[in-house]
């Protein structure tokens, strides 16, 4: 148990998305046992008392994060909604407490996984991991940040720019530049490959190198590769730099349900190379891609607040497609969606949730797209707010 | 009462009588619905025996269903299991729970001992018995197929018990509708030993909802989450393959109990999956009312497609690789109306006691056989148990609390081997289902070697899962969705202000007060274990998985940290204090 404790501590820290030292990781058993001693801990037993979870995330996160979340907080009454994917299908809401005591705490949890703690950070738990508390805490912040951005801009659009943020930004973006690793060379293996091994040791890397280059939460995004007549893709909840042993080999003709486990995005990823041309496939969640993608200054759309599964204009980020699309298959599902976005192109941005990139031997010109795409949208939002207010 | 009718019908079949049972909004409230119901409508009659005619046997709904939440179809039946003596529930499918509410009740109580066979016909304008003797001796699907021909019952939903219940069967199921089984612990012979045959019900109220824009929103949540998940509706997942999308992964898991648990590897399992079913038998999806996800497969033919239990204990367990046979041993007990999982345990007793391999002739006459009470294998049908100790050879009965064990070798999970012991029904997966984190990564991965930190885990999920068997809903959608979203679903149909956590806690009570009815009949630490096999033998590891036996020490020491979480003393007995705390009776 201590292990995974200092596991999800560590993992925070290399994230950058706490400072070291700082998280604060809890475990129950029929005892509690925490990472580290701390003075908050006595409050967040009383937490743990009393609700029925297994571990607990406590922690504040590193800038820009935690004074978005800060003005999220004086901006909001019980909670805040965004309206990323992630938002939608698994924190539904952040709610957020004034204090840190467990008076207030308490009931918050008991409807949600997370909440934010005004001026103190987050507070998360697992019910049958840290792992939940931990990817509740990285989604949080993913979406906070997400919003902070989107929101802002629309307030430029309309003419009434938000004063507080704009004297923001300059620290937050020279924050988030510090958050953001120094562009180290990547060296992914050059393909066709055929052996299995082989195209797990390329996945693995091309996963890892993702996450360094901070451009997915690490729990999120998937990736995969396509030899003979299987597909070979990170599981379902997988994290990309811990790809060892999560990787499944999925039959085209599904002659084999072993890859039950697979990444929800299967579908999608299959029909991708159904269309033929392409091997490799990489998905992650860029910030500014997914701003940039909850960013329609259409005028009276009728499906605006829908925009993520009722979308039917074309949009793009330069030659690069915004598709609506909700995780999974069904009509409204990524898998119908994506496949033909794709065709002919480096990769598309899915609405409110991130991107895939494909690369038709390797996994080099799928991660240097998704990096490019990602250095696109940001240079296109820092245009959009920086230039006059369209109309 | 917005969601719940109010309305629950007790039945007196000693006295061919019946009344109407009007709880206070705050019982349902404190039990919502199925499995927390039944608890509480049974708690005090614990002391009677299976047999004894004064031992209710209770049909719930719970508020969700018959309303547009999503898998609001299921309904639990319970009662004391004649095969283990412990608290025996089922959570089944098919449509009786939705029709039932539909007649305007949220459950049947019944008690007492006809003197002939009897059924009992629910409708909205009133109750009725019926003779039932022209229906004993019958297959399921002819007493099926006579009900729903039979004037005034063609509409209705219908439960019904086939001849093994009729012949003593200790694991004879309750079928629902032809095809859904209240199928563990013999639930069926509870039922006709009240000499109850049939119950048939239709009706056509309608459930008062108390907030229509808060279920919807509930309904997208979870609807939002079923797409996302793989494990439902992926193109490997239940959607597609039914439950048989599980076989080809506990096969790679190397944890798929192979010649009564002596293995956990099948060779010919390749040629046995899902994906050669659908092939072979050109199969279509069906399910429970109100379900979207539809995980139960037929053939174009019209046979049922195995589920995964009975798929893996109809080849891997007995050694069988043949998969018609495995299609007609299914058959066969739906139409006698028994247990797969127990029965296909029984036979690998069997096979292990007398040493003789089972070909797949010999699987379909012994089957027949247990169904029909006759010759020796009458006493399989007592359970893989009671057979093995007539035997002198108990520890080859791979059971728990005299339940036999489901398709998962706790060797390969080791939360499995927790989940089992402390499970109150007995050797049954369905409780807590460690599966879904140990090997299905729901909802995130858990290391499947090792028991450090589980108690904790099985203990939620035994909550968690006792307030999804009270909704009541189906535990597959909790492979995607949770409590988050059910609390609202649940707010929205009844008003009443609830939240995950506050139905966890519901569920802990509900749970607890099944250890304090187990405990009175005498169940003690002694009965949460599972077969000494698995501290003492390895399973069939391969270079890259080691299937070592499970650590005795630590198993017995997870055990002790589930009794202090769950409030219970070494002996896994009741406490005054907990009691207290939950407001039970000790
Ligand atoms: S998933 Fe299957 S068992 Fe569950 S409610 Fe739907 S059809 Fe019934
Ligand atoms: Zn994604
Ligand atoms: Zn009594």
């Amino acid at each position: 148990m201590l292990k995974l404790l200092n596991k999800y501590a560590e993992k925070l820290v290399a994230h950058g998305l706490c400072s070291p030292g700082e998280p604060l990781v809890g475990g129950v058993n029929d005892a509690v046992i925490w990472n580290r001693p701390d003075p908050r801990a006595a409050e967040l037993e009383k937490i743990i008392a009393a609700l029925n979870i297994n571990s607990i995330v406590c922690a504040r996160p590193a800038e820009p994060f935690f004074s978005i979340l800060n003005e999220h907080c004086h901006r909001s009454g019980a909670e805040f909604v965004p309206e990323d994917t992630e938002t939608r299908t698994f924190l539904h809401s952040i709610p957020v407490a004034r204090s840190m005591t467990a008076a207030e705490i308490v009931p918050l949890l008991q409807k949600r996984k997370g909440c934010v703690v005004e001026g103190h950070g987050v507070v998360a738990f697992g019910t049958v991991s840290p792992e939940q508390a931990f990817v509740v805490f990285s989604s949080i912040i993913f979406s906070a940040f997400v919003k902070f951005f989107v929101d802002y801009a629309y307030s430029q659009y309309a003419g009434t720019p938000d004063l507080v943020v704009a004297a923001m930004l300059p620290e937050v973006l020279a924050a988030y530049d510090t958050f953001l690793p120094a562009a180290a060379r990547v060296d992914l293996e050059r393909g066709v490959f055929s052996e299995e091994d082989a195209i797990f040791r390329a996945m693995a890397h091309a996963g890892q190198a993702t996450v360094d280059a901070r451009m997915v939460d690490s729990f999120f995004g998937n990736i995969s590769y396509f030899a003979g007549d299987t597909v070979y893709i990170s599981q379902t909840g997988s994290s990309l730099d811990e790809l060892a042993g999560c990787i499944d080999a999925c039959p085209l003709d599904n002659s084999a349900s072993t890859g039950i486990t697979a990444s929800s995005e299967l579908v999608a990823h299959r029909d991708i190379y159904l269309e033929g041309g392409n091997r490799a496939i990489l998905h992650g969640h860029p910030k500014f891609s997914v701003i940039m993608s909850m960013l329609c200054f259409e005028p009276a759309c009728e499906n605006r607040g829908k925009c993520h599964i009722k979308c039917d204009r074309e949009r793009y980020v330069e030659d690069i497609p915004v598709i609506p699309g909700e995780v999974g298959t069904g009509p409204r599902g990524l898998s119908s969606t994506l496949p033909p976005a794709v065709l002919g192109r480096r990769g598309a941005i899915v609405y409110g949730h991130g991107v895939f990139t494909v690369g038709t031997k390797d996994f080099r010109d799928a991660f240097a797209n998704l990096s490019k795409i990602e250095t696109l949208c940001r240079e296109s939002y820092m245009r959009i707010i920086s230039g006059p207010a369209p109309g | 009462m917005h969601g719940w009718t109010g309305k629950i019908l007790t039945v007196n079949l000693t006295e061919q009588t019946t009344a109407e049972l009007n709880l206070p909004v705050n019982v349902y409230q404190r039990e919502i619905g199925g499995k927390g119901l039944c608890g509480a409508l049974l708690f005090e009659h614990f002391c009677h025996a299976w047999n004894d005619p004064r031992m209710p046997l209770a049909f719930m709904t719970g508020p969700l269903n018959n309303t547009s939440s999503p898998t609001s179809g299921r309904m639990t039946v319970m009662s004391r299991s004649p095969l283990t003596g412990a608290v025996c529930d089922a959570s089944v499918g098919g449509r009786l729970g939705t029709v039932l509410k539909r007649a305007g009740y949220d459950g049947v109580l019944v008690t007492g001992r006809s003197e002939q066979w009897c059924g009992l016909v629910i409708t909205e304008n009133g109750v009725a018995f019926q003779d039932a003797a022209h229906l004993t001796g019958l297959a399921v699907s002819d007493i099926h197929g006579r009900l729903l021909a039979a004037p005034g019952l063609q509409k209705g939903a219908h439960a019904m018990v086939g001849p093994a219940a009729e012949n003593g069967v200790r694991y004879a199921a309750i079928v629902f509708d032809g095809h859904y089984f209240a199928g563990r612990g013999g639930l069926g012979l509870v039922m006709a030993e009240k000499k109850l045959k049939f119950l048939s019900v239709s009706g056509s109220l309608k459930t008062d909802v108390f907030d229509r824009d808060e279920l919807k929103a509930a309904q997208e949540e979870i609807y939002r989450l079923v797409a996302a998940s793989p494990v439902l509706t992926g193109d490997l997942g239940l959607a597609n393959y039914g439950t048989g999308a599980l076989y080809d992964l506990m096969r790679s898991r190397r944890m798929m109990p192979t010649n009564n648990f002596r293995e956990t590897y099948f060779e010919s399992a390749p040629s046995m999956n899902a994906y050669a079913y659908k092939k072979r038998y050109a199969t279509k999806k069906f399910g429970c009312a109100g379900c979207h996800i539809l995980c139960k497969k037929v053939g174009a033919q019209g046979d049922i497609i195995p589920e995964f239990e009975t798929m893996s204990h109809f080849s891997a367990l007995v050694g069988n690789t043949d998969l018609d046979a495995v299609v007609a041993a299914n058959r066969l007990c739906n139409e006698a109306g028994m247990d797969t999982i127990s029965a296909g345990v029984a036979l690998a007793t069997h096979a292990e006691i007398t040493g003789r391999q089972m070909t797949p002739a010999a699987i379909l006459t012994m089957l027949e056989n247990i169904a029909s009470g006759r010759g020796d294998a009458a006493l399989l049908g007592q359970g893989a148990l009671r057979y093995a100790c007539e035997a002198g050879r108990p520890e080859v009965a791979m059971v728990s609390k005299g339940l036999e064990f489901p398709a998962y070798d706790p060797r390969g999970a080791y939360g499995m081997a927790l989940a089992y012991a402390t499970s109150t029904r007995g050797g049954c997966h369905l409780r807590a289902y460690p599966v879904a984190h140990e090997i299905l990564r729901k909802p995130v991965a858990t290391d499947r070697f090792s028991l450090s930190g589980k108690a904790r885990i099985i203990k939620i999920s035994e909550d968690m899962n006792a307030v999804v068997d009270s909704l009541t809903a189906c535990k597959f959608l909790f492979f995607a969705a949770s409590l988050e979203e059910y609390a609202r679903a649940l707010q929205g149909v009844t008003g009443m202000r609830t939240s995950a956590q506050a139905l966890l806690k519901t569920g802990e009570r509900i749970y607890y007060r099944e250890r304090i009815m187990n405990a009175r009949n005498g169940f003690t630490a002694e009965d949460d274990d599972i077969p000494v096999r698995f501290f003492q033998e390895s399973g069939s590891s391969s270079e890259s998985i080691q299937i070592a036996p499970i650590d005795r020490e630590a198993f017995l020491q997870e055990r002790a940290a589930y009794y202090r979480i769950r409030g219970l003393d070494a002996q896994g007995l009741p406490t005054p204090e907990k009691c207290q705390e939950l407001a039970l009776p000790c």
